[in-house]
């Protein structure tokens, strides 16, 4: 059984991109397999654009876009879900996307309201909605942080691998006195700086002609009013030592966190983490699986993710403890695997193995058109964050370049053991599950 | 702004055509049906296997079995360990999933179309063939036994096992596939191994296969993947349906909670057992549930999150079965909103078959959202490998697809009243709470259901 890469080569998607008058970059990509068309905006905001005491904003703005806009001023879900779309949107650090699915007799429908929501969004924005949504928001970051198992790791890693003004410092859910804290005139500056058509990327994807999705773009967005483009945010952060950390949950078994700085989203090195998270600890080949579950099952599961993003990255590897074992000793297991890696790299079995997921991956990301992750998503997430929509075949050529050395050297040179953080998350009132030395952390 | 009348939406046009998967139905000599589907768009293959058989078929003292089965399916075949069996995977860029429901075990892989001949014989051998070791099982049932103490601190996972007790007692039907800490204990390997011999037979297994190639090429590699598969002689057990089992008469409890106390919300699960899934009404159960809770906008949401604020986001649903089913509301609401959220929940399930009708624009929203949307369900190979494995679980024809628009867009105000009366019933409602019993206590006492019964956080 081999892999080859030759016929999966000519892996691609294909688009046409112009940009308005106005500053909005459009892209569009045909597929005719199934009547719908994918409309998916990108506006280059999130929450890397916060400061300190606003966190939260740029999400709960999000949850604001739903809520009607000057020429429909009430629920944006009615008018699409009556014309059969399927639409969401999402906040990370470095973006917020908007997307609907409509079947083709829809677009104009879909596209008027995109229009309208960018154009005209603030005449809608009342303080009784304002305060609604910030409810919604405070129950969200209720049921997917504070009432989850392990749901407030990441805050305590994101404010340990930080400093506290870099916009990484906090979760994109904001902390919840920010949230409180929030005034509807906030609304409006924000509005103004970032959603404008110069800082905003459209796709349309699916089952439209090319030349009539410009046509439409150019109808419905030609005239809106561009603002200046956001300065870019500017933060490093790195770690000189390690830091080990203890945050007591309402867990029954210890689970460890260890995420180190590693290289920003499409950086000389990111590829190359990305592939060593998958020899390291992603699926049963996988190296830490085979010892710590597998073999010596001294772990329930164990992952690891280079966590992409634009302006620097984290790498995470997570591994909760079988009832009995001790996080030390998957800590001594995790760090002996990785100098074993830093020293020798991965096999030439691991590599095409790894090759071959990578390409597989890429090939079903072309299965759909919209939502996220689909064509349109991919293709703005190439537009915004590198400038060039048509990244999709170098993207995965990065992948085909890495090679043993280049992926040992990226776990040299980042996975290091004196730079980065720790963190044994543990029943409360067992502080002694804690690896020794921790400090312990409490986030809200 | 040029061009464009912003004093009203644009109208939607009429559906544009689409042609459903068209379905080729074989049959293997030894007796298993595959269902062949030509899918183009990327040279992408999804094969689904899917057995008879799923939690339902537990038996009462080893609820769990059917799920250790099919964790045991990629733990090694023949000369293969798991790992190996794991790299052959990776090799050929597979995606495997398994889901045990409570009539079915299904096992998908979907990798590139020229891997499908490779795809389909590691699918054969590792379900057919699994080498069932003792270290294997040991090890398995260890990380099930450890799973099963994490759910206990995820308020979703323990509600949803608390309310399928509840609402199913000790019908077979009143378990989630993962069982019971005290029946995986017990379980041996032979167990696993007497489940498997009765249960994976070609006799009671569909394979689905949904990819960038001909019928003719797909069957002739079914028939080389699983040509082979015997039948075998008679079974050391009856694998039990659960669908022919009824439910018990006696009424649940209306009210029950398990404590979590501190909770920052409470979990709600709110419904009974109310239809089958090859009900006659099954379109008019869609257009109901999607109007009261079953979509963004439903009455359900709008009131608990738009209006109140007391949730991220509720909706109500069937949870499907051969068998009766529950209809069932779930949502996670502040602490400090339970019984508020309780009694607007209840009052809007209860208006819905009685004082507050469904309207007009309600049901046109239901129906267009049911229906304009239907295609996007065909993109890709996986999406069309599933909806056909629902076809083969529920004895649903082939024309199921194409009829289905036309059978929702037939569904009229009356027949969603007559739908809510006859499966909404709220006297019956049973009300399921995972939250902090001591903040919440007082308030519940005004709901009027009765002193609500505690319940432990595993069942």
């Amino acid at each position: 059984m081999t892999t080859t890469t030759s016929t999966t080569s000519s892996i691609d998607l294909p688009y046409t991109k112009r940009t308005l008058a106005n500053g909005l970059d459009v892209i569009v990509h045909e597929d005719h397999h199934v009547p719908i068309v994918a409309v998916n905006i990108w506006y280059h905001v999130g929450s890397k654009d916060e400061r300190p005491g606003r966190t939260g904003f740029a999400h709960l703005f999000e949850h604001l876009m739903f809520e009607g806009s000057a020429h429909h001023n009430t629920g944006y879900f009615p008018p699409l879900q009556q014309a059969g779309a399927l639409l969401n949107g999402s906040t990370n650090t470095d973006r917020t996307n908007y997307w609907e699915v409509v079947p083709t007799s829809a677009i104009d429908r879909a596209l008027w309201m995109e229009s309208d929501r960018m154009g005209y969004l603030l005449p809608a924005v009342t303080r009784e909605r304002f305060e609604t949504q910030r409810d919604v928001v405070l129950n969200e970051r209720r049921q997917n942080y504070e009432n989850r198992p392990y749901g407030m790791a990441l805050m305590a890693l994101t404010s340990a691998l930080y400093p506290p003004d870099h916009p990484y410092s906090w979760m994109t859910i904001g902390s919840a006195d920010d949230l409180r804290a929030m005034q509807l005139e906030d609304v409006k500056e924000f509005f103004r700086t970032y959603y404008h058509p110069a800082n905003a990327s459209l796709v349309l994807a699916g089952d439209i002609e090319t030349p009539r999705a410009f046509d439409l773009a150019e109808k419905y967005f030609g005239s809106l009013v561009p603002g200046p483009r956001p300065q870019p945010v500017a933060a490093t952060a790195s770690l000189s030592y390690e830091r080990r950390l203890v945050l007591e949950d309402r867990v029954e078994l210890p689970r460890l966190y260890i995420a180190w700085h590693s290289p920003a989203m499409f950086a000389p090195g990111d590829a190359e983490l990305d592939l060593a998270a998958d020899i390291l600890a992603n699926g049963k080949t996988s190296r830490l699986y085979r010892t710590l579950v597998y073999e010596k099952r001294m772990a329930l599961d164990v992952s690891a993710h280079q966590h992409s993003r634009e302006l620097g990255s984290f790498f995470l590897l997570v591994a909760t403890a079988a009832p009995g074992q001790t996080l030390t000793g998957i800590a001594a297991e995790i760090d002996a695997e990785i100098d074993r890696m830093s020293a020798t790299g991965p096999t030439d079995a691991e590599m095409e193995r790894a090759l071959a997921q990578a390409e597989a991956q890429f090939m079903y990301r072309l299965q759909t058109v919209g939502g996220f992750g689909g064509k349109s998503d991919q293709l703005n997430a190439y537009n915004v964050l590198r400038g060039d929509p048509g990244f999709f075949t170098a993207d995965l050529d990065r992948y085909r370049r890495a090679t043993r050395a280049s992926v040992r050297s990226a776990v040299q040179q980042y996975l290091r053991h004196d730079a980065r953080v720790l963190l044994s998350v543990i029943p409360r009132g067992q502080t002694a599950l804690a690896l020794a030395g921790s400090e312990s952390v409490s986030v809200s | 702004m040029t061009g464009i009348d912003r004093t009203r939406l644009p109208e939607v046009g009429p559906d544009p055509p689409f042609s459903f998967p068209g379905i080729v139905r074989h049959r293997l000599a030894n007796g298993l049906e595959v269902r062949t589907i030509e899918h183009a768009s990327v040279p992408v293959i999804t094969m689904l296997l899917q057995v008879d058989g799923g939690s339902g078929a537990d038996p009462s003292d080893g609820e769990g079995l059917a799920a250790v089965v099919a964790d045991m399916v990629d733990e090694g075949t023949g000369s293969l360990s798991a790992i190996d069996v794991s790299d052959a995977l990776a090799r050929i860029g597979a995606e495997y999933e398994v889901d045990v429901s409570p009539d079915v075990t299904s096992f998908t892989i979907t990798t590139l179309s020229r891997f499908a001949a490779r795809g389909a014989s590691l699918l054969a051998d590792m379900t057919t063939r699994p080498s069932l070791r003792e270290t294997d099982f040991t090890r398995v049932r260890q990380l099930r036994l450890d799973r099963l103490k994490q759910l206990k601190d995820l308020p979703p996972a323990v509600a949803e096992r608390a309310f399928l007790r509840l609402v199913y007692a000790q019908h077979p039907y009143g378990h989630l596939p993962i069982g019971s800490d005290a029946a995986l204990r017990r379980m041996t390997l032979e167990d696993v191994a007497a489940m498997h011999a009765a249960m994976f037979r070609p006799s009671r297994a569909t394979l689905v296969m949904v990819g960038a190639l001909s019928h003719g090429e797909m069957a002739a590699i079914a028939e080389d993947a699983f040509g082979q598969w015997r039948e075998g002689g008679a079974a050391d057990r009856v694998v039990q349906r659960a669908s022919e089992i009824e439910p018990s008469e006696m009424p649940p409890p209306r009210l029950a909670i398990v404590p979590r106390e501190g909770a920052a919300q409470s979990e709600l699960r709110i419904g009974h057992l109310s239809a089958r899934r090859n009900t006659p009404d099954y379109p008019a159960l869609l257009v109901m549930n999607a109007l009261l809770g079953g979509q963004f906008v439903s009455r359900i949401n709008l009131k608990l999150r738009e209006e109140k604020g007391y949730t991220y986001g509720a909706r109500t649903g069937f949870d499907w079965r051969r068998g009766l089913s529950p209809f069932v509301l779930q949502a996670s609401v502040h602490t400090a909103s339970t019984a508020d959220a309780i009694s607007d929940s209840i009052a809007e399930i209860a208006g819905l078959r009685g004082f507050r009708p469904p309207t007009d624009d309600e049901l046109v929203l239901a129906r267009a959202s049911l229906t304009r949307g239907y295609p996007r369900n065909f993109e890709t190979a996986q999406q069309v490998a599933r909806s056909v494995g629902q076809l083969a679980l529920y004895d649903l024809p082939d024309t199921y697809f194409a009829e289905f628009v036309p059978n929702v867009n037939a569904i009229g105000r009356d027949d969603v009243v007559r739908a809510a009366e006859r499966y909404l019933l709220p006297d019956r409602l049973s009300t399921l709470i995972v939250g902090d019993r001591s903040a919440i206590a007082d308030s519940l006492a005004a709901l009027e259901l009765g002193t609500p019964i505690v319940l432990p956080p595993e069942l």
